[in-house]
């Protein structure tokens, strides 16, 4: 991690949004006291991870494990209560998760989405002011994990902060207050959904055109980059509606021509790129500090 | 006391967590099978047809009480190794990281693990003392008790070997070295037959199985362990336990 400085507040919903092997499970180590940064400070309701975690502060659901093996989800469930001060009834952590049905299954036996929900169970268990959740939805069809993020609005109903990490763009959209934009251990962007999406203006235009040189297209306006495949040209465009003009008034002949959004890839080349363009100098040196902060 | 007092919270939280612990050993089948049902089973087998030998190859001994203890020994200690192979498999699951964000302190962890070991430890007494008196051992109360405080006693450095693999290996690895280990401890020690005084003995002394199974020695009389038993277990209860509780807390130590 290179200089990340986040804050949460009591009742938040944040996304930690970012690829793999971006930072987000290092912050969320760093966070709940699983590891130390080298530099900097992690602060949880105002004092050391691990106090806020002995006082049962903390529930977290992370990337692996976390589902007991041998015991039913109902004693699974029971088994993290008995471990906090003022844990969840058990029948209310399985009706808000959506378990009654499988209350009675030892945990090794539940489908993919029922695992996910009775980890999500377990770390709602105790009650905690904080929930951290890890990649919850990963591996779950897009059914499951909707049917995941009805459970987890039941629990943010009770008022509770959680942070969650993810990989799809979509998720943290439709789940966030903030989202905080990770890449390569650092903030890249952070703010509301509607905000973030706004920065990642980045369009692709895809079109058949042969005979036109690679670096001639680049020059177009509100193009940043152009690949060709064989007869196709890829342009990657920051501004695609003055590049869609000019293609087509210069280079007429142009056919098959189709506009997509970006996706998550293209939307942090966008972002980490005008960052490094910015030229931080404390980051050069290796001397930017983390500072995490929670509540 | 008729008013209801609230539960300390710490302890509510052992008392749970511990009452989780047993009954997830009690469904683990073939945990049972190889740890409590098994050794109850080869003891008939060896012992059953050996009932009448009043002074086993020479130990002093009857045969029934020699295999008894013999087994037990064997049977504890391999119970008390498999704490290890349960915390690697916890380790791997990612389960113990995710009790380090609980309340639960890493310590009251360790001393569960134990104290559900020491459960089937005594479970495993129980039903191989049983077994023994269907073969004919009978010993005053006084011995019985004592010879299971030595057991007891002995399987400190197994415990603390347990926890030290356990937080040392990953699961596959740990349960090859507790194979391993169990069966050459067990022979060393002394399980299958009595070592006699010749290269065998002057290893097997040296080693805290030959100690556990020595614990049926308290039917000769005396108080089963020499003074140079007492400092064999001493040694390696304090060696694994160094052991033990550096792999445990470079293991759950915040980097």
């Amino acid at each position: 991690m290179r200089g990340v400085d986040i804050s949460i507040a009591i009742g938040e919903t944040v996304a930690l949004l970012g690829p793999n092997g971006a930072g987000k499970t290092t912050t969320i180590d760093m966070l709940l006291g699983l590891s130390r940064p080298d530099r900097g400070e992690v602060s949880l309701f105002g004092g050391r991870p691990e106090d806020a975690v002995r006082s049962g502060g903390v529930g977290a659901m992370l990337q692996t494990g976390g589902l007991i093996k041998d015991l039913t989800v109902r004693e699974a469930v029971g088994m993290m209560a008995s471990l906090y001060p003022h844990p969840m009834p058990v029948d209310e952590v399985l009706e808000v998760a959506g378990l009654q049905e499988v209350a009675g299954q030892r945990t090794q036996k539940l489908s993919g989405g029922q695992t996910q929900r009775a980890r999500f169970a377990v770390a709602m268990a105790g009650d905690p002011r904080l929930l951290v959740l890890d990649e919850p939805t990963v591996g779950l069809d897009v059914e499951a994990r909707r049917a995941f993020w009805l459970t987890i609005r039941r629990f943010t109903a009770r008022g509770k902060t959680i942070l969650f990490a993810t990989h799809y763009l979509d998720e943290a959209d439709a789940n966030a207050d903030r989202v905080i934009l990770l890449s390569k251990g650092r903030v890249v962007a952070e703010g509301p959904p509607t905000e973030i999406k706004a920065r990642v203006s980045y369009r692709t235009i895809r079109t058949t055109l042969p005979g036109v040189p690679e670096a001639h297209l680049a020059q177009l306006p509100g193009v940043t980059g152009a690949q060709r495949h064989g007869e196709m040209v890829t342009l990657t465009c920051r501004d695609s509606d003055s590049a869609i003009r000019e293609l087509l008034r210069s280079h007429p002949q142009a056919r098959d021509i189709e506009i997509t959004g970006a996706g998550l890839e293209e939307a942090f080349v966008q972002l980490t790129g005008a960052g490094d363009g910015a030229g931080d100098p404390s980051e050069a040196d290796g001397l930017r500090e983390d500072r995490l902060e929670a509540a | 006391m008729t008013t209801s007092q609230p539960v300390p919270t710490a302890g509510r939280m052992r008392a749970g967590y511990l009452r989780f612990e047993v009954l997830r050993i009690l469904r683990n089948r073939w945990f049972l099978v190889f740890s409590i049902a098994f050794p109850v089973g080869l003891y008939f087998l060896i012992a059953g047809p050996n009932r009448d030998v009043d002074n086993f190859l020479g130990s002093g001994l009857s045969a029934p009480l020699y295999y008894m203890v013999g087994i037990a020994a064997f049977a504890t200690m391999s119970a008390m190794l498999s704490t290890g192979t349960r915390i690697a498999i916890e380790r791997d699951d990612g389960w113990n990281r995710l009790l380090r964000i609980t309340p639960l302190s890493p310590g009251t962890y360790l001393v569960a693990k134990i104290a559900t070991a020491y459960l089937m430890v005594l479970i495993s007494i129980a039903l191989l003392y049983a077994s023994g008196i269907l073969l004919g051992v009978r010993l005053p109360a006084a011995e019985w008790l004592w010879m299971t405080a030595l057991m007891l006693i002995g399987l400190i450095p197994f415990a603390a070997l347990g926890v030290f693999l356990g937080h040392l290996l990953k699961s596959d690895a740990v349960g090859a070295a507790v194979g391993i280990l169990t069966g050459v401890l067990a022979f060393l020690g002394g399980t299958w037959f009595p070592l006699g005084d010749g290269v065998l003995y002057q290893i097997g002394r040296l080693l805290p199985s030959y100690w556990l199974v020595q614990a049926s020695h308290v039917a000769l009389g005396g108080n089963g362990w020499s003074a140079f038993g007492w400092a064999v277990v001493g040694f390696w209860s304090v060696l694994f336990g160094v052991l033990a509780a550096r792999a445990f807390l470079r293991d759950t130590r915040r980097t």
